[in-house]
């Protein structure tokens, strides 16, 4: 059949790529300005010492798709204090609601001392926290279901009332003079990200529309707001609900020719830059990382002192928290790291 | 997949045993039905139809700038499309395209900057990855004789798998650093993300590699002896071997043909957005596949052409952006954009059959 030279030659193919590739290392080919020689410096995020306490373990339970930077943040907060507790922390994630419950299920089977949740879907979960109820596990939300955890026998709730934080987003637009601003959603149907774009349009005094894109691909992402910002020469804000969507959309600005601002809910690393540089406005910060580390340390606290944080009656909010120009600099440097 | 459709392109392959039957290639044809018989023709009227309508429904489609907003959707789109399209011709489909774009720009954003060398050196490496993915697609498939489905399917699940894992194993984040900075890299952003200026039109460098891509991939299909093995591994894979088309090399090279592709998409947009996450990608390797399939080629290989894909990427691109330039409430988007993909099949399905009807 087809066993000849053409096999064999395809065959060695990557592996002389390989060697060449290695060779070209070898002779030096090393990058004088950036990389990671350039960024090694400085420590790896908080540390606070370690409590003797006896080791507990604790599920975090979240609603997290898998690669998104912000969930990143949610976990290392709740690895900072698991580290700093004596806590064992068991981190589990599925945006599928009925997945998510199977995952509090398998906390549940594990007998774990504590479970932390998100209720992105609070209906989907209520079965299964009653059944955490009934075993004797406390369980605290966390990131969403602020109207809900109460409802659902949940002990204390870490986060941040997404049309709250629309509505201070939307508020400080009034501030800024906008008129006409466009809310670029990532995710169509995701209910969070709708209650953000709510809550601005609650608050904003000025005309604002929703706008869907690819939140998976980002030239697709670049070209629809390009598309949008040349349909619509009156726009003079953007407003995105992701850092990674912010920095596309000033690029989109760019190539537009348009003078729009933009604005953005969350924060990384990149995004802090863009603040210092000015291409952004301002961030409405909800710290992810506060919120996995005070739930985890929640429940660390109730076993070992039985406090409650918000007497199990109020939450305890998280955001909004404004980054802008006149405290990016101390903000940005957490946010290196990758825990702001 | 019956082998009248395939009449054109395989006329210089030694004639593949097929049913006997008269089945047309030995009837004098017109022209008109010879031109409706190109797999290309319905698409092409789609995709005028679509243009037209949102000419007229969106006035700002009008603007130069705006069609080059257009073209540049259409054209990351449709440069990925081209080799799907091919590898589909050739009896195969790939669903990891969609994560090996990532996987491609993952491996060059991380290597550079992990190892701190100029990014060159994360590109070719990238490469390298790309076309080994690919080649072991082909392997994998050549090899257990498992249908492309299962083969690819896997390969999307390890890459989305790997894609996360090795990410934050190596950064500690799930998205690469920013390596805008470094070294080679204005000359990469030259090269895969720059822009130039036409009549005043800013057009992305990638519409000009989408159309220079296409009119390769013509070629090869239509006049080189591997355009040949294409059609003739998607026709009958059997047949094909019995009168000598080298099987296995023709699947493999169209796998690795895909990785190509996605090394170029993946290389576009890292050094357009200079970082890159690490769960993007997933559900597009549908949208190339689409692209392809509205394109003229057929799910189950052997017929197709690769401009086709062309005026597939570009109506994609030209519906998803048209709403948008349009206006309409964008709680409708999705819904939109299905029924127009559905009626352009239609007109191309109806053409197809108008012409070929005897």
């Amino acid at each position: 059949m087809d066993r000849s030279s053409h096999a064999r030659s395809r065959r060695f193919a990557p592996a002389v790529a390989l060697a060449a590739a290695a060779a070209l290392t070898l002779a030096g080919c090393s990058s004088s300005s950036g990389g990671k020689k350039a960024d090694e410096e400085g420590d790896s995020g908080a540390s606070a010492g370690k409590a003797n306490t006896p080791r507990m373990t604790v599920a975090l339970v979240t609603h997290q798709a898998p690669g998104d930077t912000f969930w990143d943040i949610v976990r290392k907060g709740a690895e900072a204090a698991a580290a700093k507790d004596n806590v064992k922390l068991v981190y589990s994630a599925d945006p599928n609601a009925g997945n998510q419950a199977n995952l509090v299920q398998n906390a549940i089977d594990q007998k774990v001392d504590g479970i932390a949740v998100t209720l992105a879907k609070p209906d989907a979960l209520k079965s299964v926290l009653g059944k955490a109820e009934k075993a004797g596990i406390p369980v605290v939300g966390l990131n969403s279901g602020l109207a809900d955890w109460k409802k659902l026998g949940l002990m204390e709730f870490f986060g941040q009332d997404e049309s709250v934080a629309g509505e201070a987003l939307g508020k400080r637009l009034n501030e800024d003079g906008a008129k006409n601003a466009v809310c670029v959603i990532h995710e169509q149907g995701n209910v969070g990200l709708t209650q953000r774009c709510e809550g601005v349009k609650k608050t904003f005094e000025g005309s604002i529309e929703n706008l869907y894109v690819n939140g998976t691909d980002m030239p697709s992402v670049k070209s629809t707001v390009t598309a949008k910002l040349k349909q619509d020469g009156d726009i003079d804000h953007l407003v995105t609900l992701g850092a990674p969507f912010a920095m596309t959309a000033v690029q989109a600005v760019d190539e537009s020719g348009s003078e729009a601002e933009v604005a953005t809910f969350d924060l990384n690393k990149e995004l802090t830059g863009a603040i210092e540089k000015g291409d952004i406005a301002f961030a409405v910060d909800q710290q992810p990382y506060l919120q996995g580390y005070l739930a985890v340390d929640g429940l660390w606290l109730y076993k070992n002192n039985g406090n409650y944080s918000g007497g199990g009656e109020q939450p305890v909010l998280t955001g909004p928290a404004f980054v802008d120009e006149s405290n990016v600099k101390a903000v940005a440097e957490f946010a290196s790291k990758g825990t702001r | 997949m019956s082998m009248a459709q395939q009449a054109e392109p395989a006329v210089t392959t030694p004639p593949a045993p097929g049913p006997k039957e008269t089945d047309g290639r030995t009837r004098e044809r017109s022209v008109a039905v010879r031109v409706f018989a190109r797999p290309e023709v319905g698409v092409f009227l789609g995709a005028v139809a679509v243009f037209v309508f949102f000419l007229i429904a969106a006035p700002s489609v009008r603007d130069g700038g705006s069609m080059a907003t257009v073209l540049y959707q259409s054209s990351t789109i449709g440069i990925m499309a081209l080799p799907v399209a091919l590898l589909m011709i050739g009896g195969e489909f790939d669903l990891s395209a969609g994560v090996a774009v990532v996987a491609s720009s993952l491996t060059a954003g991380m290597l550079s900057y992990q190892l701190t060398v100029n990014v060159w050196m994360g590109v070719i490496v990238a490469l390298v990855v790309s076309l080994a993915v690919g080649a072991f697609n082909g392997w994998v498939l050549m090899k257990t004789g498992l249908p492309s489905f299962l083969v690819t399917l896997a390969t999307f699940l390890i890459l989305q798998g790997v894609n996360l894992a090795v990410t934050k194993l190596v950064t500690g984040n799930v998205a690469t650093d920013d390596i805008s900075d470094m070294d080679g890299f204005d000359q990469a952003k030259a090269v895969f993300a720059s822009s130039f200026d036409i009549g005043g039109v800013e057009v992305k460098i990638t519409v000009f590699y989408w159309l220079v891509f296409a009119a390769l991939a013509t070629w090869v299909l239509l006049r080189t002896k591997y355009g040949n093995w294409i059609f003739a591994v998607g026709g009958s894979q059997d047949s094909a071997r019995a009168v000598g088309v080298p099987v296995t090399f023709t699947k493999i090279t169209l796998f690795m043909l895909v990785g190509f592709g996605a090394w170029f998409v993946g290389m576009h947009q890292l050094f357009s957005f200079n970082t890159v996450q690490s769960g993007e990608g997933v559900g597009q390797e549908l949208i190339y596949i689409a692209a392809a399939v509205i394109g003229g080629c057929l799910l189950t290989g052997g017929y197709g052409s690769a401009i086709g894909p062309v005026f597939g990427a570009f109506m994609f691109g030209m519906v998803n952006q048209g709403i948008v330039f349009a206006g309409w409430n964008p709680d409708w988007f999705k819904a939109f954009l299905g029924v127009m993909l559905l009626g352009a099949v239609l007109i191309n399905l109806y053409v197809r059959r108008a012409a070929t009807r005897r």
